[in-house]
């Protein structure tokens, strides 16, 4: 785990540097430094350089590693869960829950209030919830999961929820629907440092939930009944975890819109190269997962500067391929 | 009053560990159990009024037709289903009071199949067998890792098993017959006192079900494991079983020896087809032939 942490830190300081205007790495740590020396972040002692660091790109850079590291956890919790490498939370609706969810309460003028903050995670939260019971319950025949039906609900599910987002924008006034749209392709938007940190205790606090439950999530691997009789109550430890997925990934939503792909291709990867054994697997996803999408924002927001490509989109140019490649080349392992 | 009036539980035994002095290791007194029991109306009992004891330290086939409640049966005495009616009891104790981690310390239950998706290695798929042995602190109960102990008891599950060179293998890899070894190694890792197999060598070619049954039969003699195991091969059964359960329906309709149970009128009785029995020639244990097709066909033009 520590070198894992150490190349986070590099890799964050790297994507830092980058930008429509070039800041050199030592560049960056001395006004770190002299932040954290002084505690402040007044624009006449750091100059603009520094009001461009620290309020612009260290943010969103921050919140880019948190959303990435969660979408990463929550895929492979939920792929232990349902037994099913595919299993993401954009491929199985639940991005899309959540993201009606958020969208409703945006129409319901949610957005423009100060309770915005915690009003909008909860959305996703119902909405993404909601999803899962619903993939579940149509995926689920006689006690089994098989992977094409829990596909084939994820597509309906989405199609229905992209449907009844697309109505909800439409009908929300101009200005707004615009901002909609982008959050919804997608973007990481810098959050002021309270958000931040809210946000931040939110969702490490859920990914230590789900970490404590890595050595059930082994077990459960080999089946609910054979878990069952391992001792572990399988109704729970499941109850529990899809919960947590959803206020996670509800909350994720409400903050980046729709990234999808990041909970598929980074456990897959750390899989490939850690082991499946998610007390492993679980930390090293979160970091693996931060550290991709921290590079695909910097891919963003630099490949066409000054425009931004809505970093789900990157990630969906990205993962889609590797979907098809899993579940045409690879399919026999998983059948 | 307990069904069980002659294996009245000593209080005094410390949980987990006052177990073994029993005959039985399982007494299952009028057990009743459906699937859906808010089905209100339907009379669908899988298993319907069964009594049977288990001895400690015996090999225990249970078998019959498709449907006749096998499976059913033996996940009640893993305590992974719960019956509507009647009572069980383990090395004396009510199961249906026992916390299901107390019961997998006794208890270890090996499924048909196992869904391999992930790649564990076989190391750490045998090592999941210590879950219920795992006791640490509140705050990191889901996260402990496996002490020296453990990795011993997963290394001599494997050893008994013949795995130990596949240690490293991932599970993925895995041939039918060396799947099927690992997770009995998983169950062994429980150091159980009861193993329960289902069908322990079905999809397996003649060489890896001797290999099966040689283990299994190695297991009763050096560990004193008492082990039920479900099968479909009836002279399987009567080739490696003390004795054999043949449930028809739901309901027990003959417990014994091999020479009791597998018997031409038992088996026309329950299957419903003639076949011929005959001894085996090594071990004298009763065989099961299925009839030629002239025999079939002569039956057929004589009626």
């Amino acid at each position: 785990m520590a070198p894992l942490v150490v190349m986070s830190v590099s890799l964050l300081l790297i994507c830092l540097q980058f930008g429509t205007q070039w800041i050199g790495v030592s560049q960056i740590i001395d006004i770190l430094w002299q932040v954290l020396r002084e505690g402040t972040v007044e624009s006449d002692r750091i100059g603009t350089t520094g009001v461009i660091l620290t309020q612009v790109r260290l943010p969103r850079v921050l919140l880019g590693f948190l959303v990435g590291a969660c979408l990463a956890s929550i895929g492979v919790v939920l792929q232990a869960l349902l037994r099913n490498p595919l299993a993401d939370p954009y491929v199985l609706g639940v991005s899309s829950g959540a993201a009606l969810g958020v969208a409703l309460a945006i129409l319901l003028g949610a957005g423009t209030t100060v309770v915005t903050f915690s009003v909008l995670p909860l959305c996703g939260f119902a909405g993404g919830l909601l999803s899962l019971a619903v993939v579940y319950r149509m995926a689920v025949s006689y006690g089994r999961l098989p992977i094409h039906a829990l596909l084939l609900a994820g597509v309906i599910l989405n199609a229905i929820f992209s449907a009844m987002i697309m109505f909800v924008t439409s009908i929300m006034e101009p200005n707004r629907s615009v901002g909609t749209m982008t959050w919804l392709m997608g973007t990481l938007t810098a959050p002021s440092y309270p958000a931040l940190v809210v946000l931040a205790c939110y969702l490490l606090g859920g990914l230590f939930l789900l970490l404590k439950q890595a050595r059930r999530l082994n077990v459960l691997t080999l089946g609910e009944e054979s878990a069952r009789s391992l001792g572990i109550d399988t109704e729970h430890v499941k109850r529990l975890v899809y919960v947590l997925s959803a206020l996670i990934t509800g909350a994720v939503v409400s903050v980046s819109g729709m990234i999808g792909f990041v909970g598929m291709v980074i456990p897959h990867a750390v899989r490939f190269l850690l082991g499946a054994d998610h007390r492993l697997l679980l930390p090293a996803s979160a970091c693996i997962g931060g550290m991709y999408l921290v590079i695909a924002d910097t891919l963003a927001r630099t490949l066409l500067a000054p425009t931004e490509i809505p970093v789900g989109i990157v990630t969906a140019l990205a993962g889609g391929p590797f979907f098809i490649y899993l579940l045409v080349w690879r399919k026999d392992r998983f059948a | 009053m307990s069904p069980f009036p002659e294996q009245a539980p000593s209080k005094l035994a410390a949980p987990g560990l006052g177990i073994g002095t029993s005959r039985w290791a399982y007494q299952v007194r009028a057990l009743r159990f459906q699937y859906h029991p808010l089905n209100r109306g339907a009379d669908n009992w899988v298993i319907d009024g069964l009594t049977c004891d288990v001895d400690a330290g015996e090999i225990l086939g249970i078998v019959g037709p498709n449907g006749s409640g096998k499976t059913s049966l033996l996940k009640l005495l893993a305590k992974v289903l719960r019956p509507q009616v009647g009572d069980m009891a383990l090395f004396g104790r009510d199961l249906g009071m026992m916390p299901q981690v107390e019961v997998a310390r006794t208890v270890a239950f090996v499924p048909q199949e196992s869904p391999q998706v992930f790649s564990f290695t076989v190391m750490e798929t045998v090592l999941m067998g210590r879950y219920p042995h795992h006791r640490g602190a509140k705050w990191s109960a889901g996260f402990g890792w496996e002490s020296a102990e453990d990795v011993l008891i997963a290394e001599e599950a494997m050893q008994s098993t013949d795995l130990t060179d596949l240690a490293g293998r991932s599970v993925m890899d895995l041939s039918g017959g060396e799947r099927q070894r690992c997770m009995i190694a998983r169950a062994l890792a429980q150091a159980p006192q009861v193993l329960l197999l289902d069908e322990p060598t079905a999809f397996l070619d003649i060489q890896h079900q001797i290999e099966i049954c040689t283990i299994v039969r190695r297991l009763k003699e050096e560990r004193g494991l008492t082990v039920v195991l479900v099968s479909h091969d009836l002279n399987l059964a009567s080739q490696y079983c003390d004795r054999i359960l043949m449930l028809k329906a739901g309901k027990l309709f003959r417990l014994g020896s091999p020479h009791e149970v597998i018997d031409a009128d038992v088996l026309r009785a329950v299957y419903g087809c003639d076949v011929l029995i005959d001894c085996h020639p090594e071990s004298g244990v009763p065989r099961v032939t299925m009839p030629s097709y002239i025999s079939t066909k002569h039956d057929r033009d004589r009626l």
